[in-house]
């Protein structure tokens, strides 16, 4: 029976790594005493998992109890995110959420079970993602002057790249069609690397994404990246100008993370959290690891529960009029 | 060839670095620990561990474990994730051979003669030519990315939406060929298979489809349910039923020695060759590459052998050389990411998740900027691939022993095992119900002769096979020619007619034989 022990050592191991961690502890009166979940509703690796990672590993030394990340994966994050809006609003669950889940899911799913703004705490702005306007390298156009012009003129023979519906790249590629006002042929792939791979051998002639995916192939040459989304240049490609510099100012989307906890989470709690997030984001050591990702660390004044909220808002409506509903 | 062995002597000179370790015990002394290599041994070991766990396959191993790897320096932690990935899939593999449950679409193939030589008190030789095959596949599959890794990444960039289509047609043509028995009992279950794999979202618009408002499946039925359910829950119904106990305690009278006969290696060696071969080559694909290069493999042995109808009833051959494949395909499916910096499958996607939480960002310049963290992963795969060797070969006899465990105690701990496992995946109770469901409806379709594998390659190959088609035809615009004009594309359907065509030949001649086979069981 010795075998038999093994196994139930190694099934051990797993619940572990699986199940996260029991609630045991009695109510708590000096927030936390026992260990936090925070639920990040995409994969293990991916660029919000890599920034939640990283903040959190921070806020547990600030927080004096470990944060410990369960990714609960699906649906666009929508399955994670309808997890944490139910969970218990201790402040022992909180949640990743971006730009996707608590905004652009609102219009996407017309029967999404939680509401950004009516199920959830806001608590901090982590980090923004950058998105680019990246083509094939023997793509024609030369800067994002003429890529306007060329794709206006030739809209239904060209096809755009994108990640899937309900993915970041999908919808800052849908507010790219809105801006310009035409209706390309969207390509939809399996996510960002099955996109990427397509893009570099020519089988699709452009598309969105967040910085983080496409700098090294930009850097590599394989493929050309036209503008930055946002109102400032990004450290990890310099020479990129921004959409306002090169033409487009309309044309505004980053990728942002942010910590929410479910509705009626006591105000000392996420209060507690968003000073430990706040601190995590002065940390050098932090900074430099969220800048070789190119994500912007969202400046003071933003970091407020307020400005989340108003983000939030601003955001859902925002995608609300570009995105129509899937079903 | 300066330069490869250059390159190589970097990688293992990476690999075999020796860290001063002074613990406190000793006063002050330092011995020095190679300490990449116990990495990549407990990274084996470990991943071995839990992808034995039925349901646990290595996408959800290499995530569960991927955060143990984010406190080592850069290179450590990614030769510690290369040896779970290869130690998972191994793991996998063995519960394909002992209980019959495939662990992940690969271990499938590796099920149908693997579980039948257990059945027949040759578990050991199966479980132990798994690990040869493997080894050899990888000592292989290490050298052609050395040498060939750059050139070859073309062959990834070349296979657009309108190949990979193809490629899915030819696979599914070796899911019929797979089949043992009818083969239109075959088609029907690649038919229900692919049908399985629509439920979920529509890819172009996102729109649910056959998912009846249950949020669980808005993703889809998933490998891991299905696979326990069909497999695993429906083999230990049916050795409840009477008749399985009696066979059952065959299976524990018969076990008769562990290692490979001469005969068994010999049987094995060109099998090994020719997976080898065969995985190597498909692995480079991204997407669906892997999956298919275990049953290519399969049956190209089954259409060279002079026995095919040996094969699904304990052929040796039938172990080897889909588990040589695999593991060439694991091997080369590197390639995409060392070379380009795109992952081509969901493990790969972690690595690369693993990287840039390093600060590591992988892309064409990976192998420029960082040579010794890419030629020490190509060594340490090598490393890797002994190391599931030293470790499985000795536990060959412990698995065996396992089988020996009276069924009334073995089927309890393989259904709360596999519960676990499968709720451990998506932390999903609504899975585990499922594969309850799927069991029961794979009882019911081997107590009417309905082989479940082609059930669940036409699941595997369905989501790959339609999206193709679609990015396919939405890139030409609609027109299906795309399929024949592009040469690749041609090629392989060219071969999926000419498989066909010799699928079906000797079954519409032999009527005989197959009235046989049918009333056998």
């Amino acid at each position: 029976m010795k075998l038999f022990n093994r196994r139930v050592a190694i099934s051990g191991l797993a619940a572990v790594a699986g199940f996260g961690v029991l609630a045991t502890a009695a109510q708590a009166q000096e927030y936390p005493t026992r260990n936090i979940t925070m639920i990040v509703p995409f994969a293990a690796g991916g660029p919000t998992d890599v920034i939640a990672r990283i903040v959190a590993a921070d806020m547990s030394k600030t927080l004096g109890q470990q944060i410990i990340i369960e990714n609960v994966v699906g649906a666009g994050g929508t399955t994670g995110a309808t997890r944490a809006a139910r969970a218990a609003n201790d402040g022992y669950t909180i949640i990743t959420g971006h730009m996707g889940t608590h905004a652009a899911a609102v219009p996407l799913y017309p029967k999404l079970a939680y509401h950004p703004e009516k199920d959830f705490e806001p608590v901090a702005l982590l980090a923004g993602t950058p998105i680019l306007i990246l083509a094939k390298k023997d793509f024609a156009p030369k800067d994002l002057k003429e890529f306007v012009t060329y794709v206006k003129a030739n809209s239904d023979k060209l096809n755009m790249a994108h990640a899937g519906v309900g993915s970041v790249s999908y919808s800052s590629c849908e507010l790219l069609s809105s801006v310009l006002d035409i209706k390309p042929t969207g390509v939809p792939f399996n996510g960002t690397g099955p996109a990427m791979n397509a893009l570099v051998g020519g089988q699709v002639d452009y598309m969105c994404d967040q910085i983080v995916n496409a700098v090294p192939q930009v850097k590599g040459g394989t493929i050309k990246a036209y503008a930055v989304a946002t109102p400032e240049r990004n450290p990890s490609l310099p020479d990129l100008p921004t959409t306002a510099e090169a033409g487009l100012p309309k044309y505004q989307a980053s990728a942002w993370n942010a910590i929410f906890a479910p509705k009626g989470t006591p105000a000392a709690i996420t209060a507690k959290l968003n000073a430990a997030a706040a601190k995590a984001l002065d940390d050098e050591n932090v900074r430099k690891r969220l800048a070789d990702l190119g994500s912007d660390i969202p400046k003071p004044e933003a970091r407020t529960q307020t400005a989340l909220g108003t983000l939030v808002k601003s955001e859902v409506e925002k995608w609300s009029a570009v995105l129509k509903p899937a079903n | 060839m300066g330069d490869l062995f250059s390159n190589l002597g970097l990688g293992f000179a990476t690999v075999f670095q020796f860290v001063q370790w002074a613990p406190p015990l000793l006063g002050g002394m330092s011995i020095p620990i190679p300490i990449n290599i116990l990495l990549c041994l407990i990274g084996a070991l470990v991943g071995t561990l839990v992808g034995v766990l039925p349901g646990i396959g290595t996408i959800a191993t290499v995530a569960m474990l991927l955060p143990i790897t984010f406190g080592l320096p850069p290179v450590g932690a990614l030769i510690m994730l290369a040896g779970i990935y290869y130690g998972a899939q191994y793991g996998g593999s063995t519960t394909s051979i002992l209980v019959n449950i495939p662990g992940e679409a690969g271990s499938v193939v590796t099920a149908l003669d693997g579980f039948q030589m257990a059945k027949q008190g040759r578990a050991g030789p199966a479980l132990a030519i798994a690990a040869i095959g493997s080894f050899f596949a990888g000592c292989v599959s290490t050298v052609l990315i050395a040498v060939l890794g750059a050139p070859l990444t073309k062959l990834a960039l070349a296979f657009g939406p309108a190949e990979y289509f193809s490629l899915m047609v030819l696979g599914l043509i070796f899911a019929v060929v797979l089949a043992k028995g009818s083969v239109l009992k075959a088609i029907a279950m690649i038919v229900f298979g692919l049908l399985l794999s629509m439920v979920g979202s529509d890819i172009e618009t996102g729109a649910s489809r056959m998912s009846f408002n249950i949020p669980e499946l808005a993703d889809g039925l998933g490998f891991a349910t299905v696979a326990m359910g069909l497999f695993g829950f429906a083999e230990i119904i049916r050795n409840l039923d009477a008749g399985g106990e009696e066979d059952r305690q065959l299976v524990q009278q018969k076990v008769t020695g562990l290692m490979p006969t001469k005969k068994d290696m010999k049987d094995s060696a060109p099998a090994i060759l020719r997976g080898t071969v065969l995985g190597s080559i498909l692995g480079i694909l991204p997407g669906g590459g892997a999956v298919i290069a275990s049953f290519a493999a399969y049956t190209l042995e089954k259409k060279l052998s002079k026995h095919p109808e040996r094969f699904g009833r304990g052929a040796i051959e039938g172990v080897a050389a889909p588990e040589s494949a695999n593991n060439a395909a694991a091997q080369t499916s590197f390639i995409p990411l060392l070379t380009l910096g795109i992952p081509p499958n969901a493990v790969m996607a972690l690595m690369v998740g693993a990287m840039t939480i390093h600060g590591i960002v992988p892309g064409p310049q990976v192998m420029q900027k960082q040579p010794e963290l890419v030629w020490g992963m190509i060594a340490s795969m090598w490393i890797g691939n002994l190391m599931l060797l030293v470790i499985n070969l000795p536990m060959v006899g412990i698995w065996v022993r396992l089988l020996r465990v009276p069924y009334r105690l073995m089927f309890p701990s393989i259904v709360v095992f596999c519960s676990i496992g499968i709720y451990s995946v998506n932390n999903a109770p609504m899975d585990v119900v499922l594969a309850g469901v799927f069991g029961l409806l794979g009882y019911w379709l081997i107590k009417h002769d309905f082989e479940p594998a082609p059930l669940l390659l036409g699941m595997v190959l369905g989501p790959l096979m339609e999206e193709n088609l679609r990015r396919a035809l939405l890139i030409s615009r609609g027109d299906a020619t795309v399929f024949f004009t592009r040469p690749l594309s041609a090629t392989l359907m060219a071969i999926s007619a000419f498989l066909l065509i010799l699928a079906v030949l000797p079954a519409l001649r032999k009527k005989r034989d197959e009235v046989f086979v049918e009333s056998e069981s």
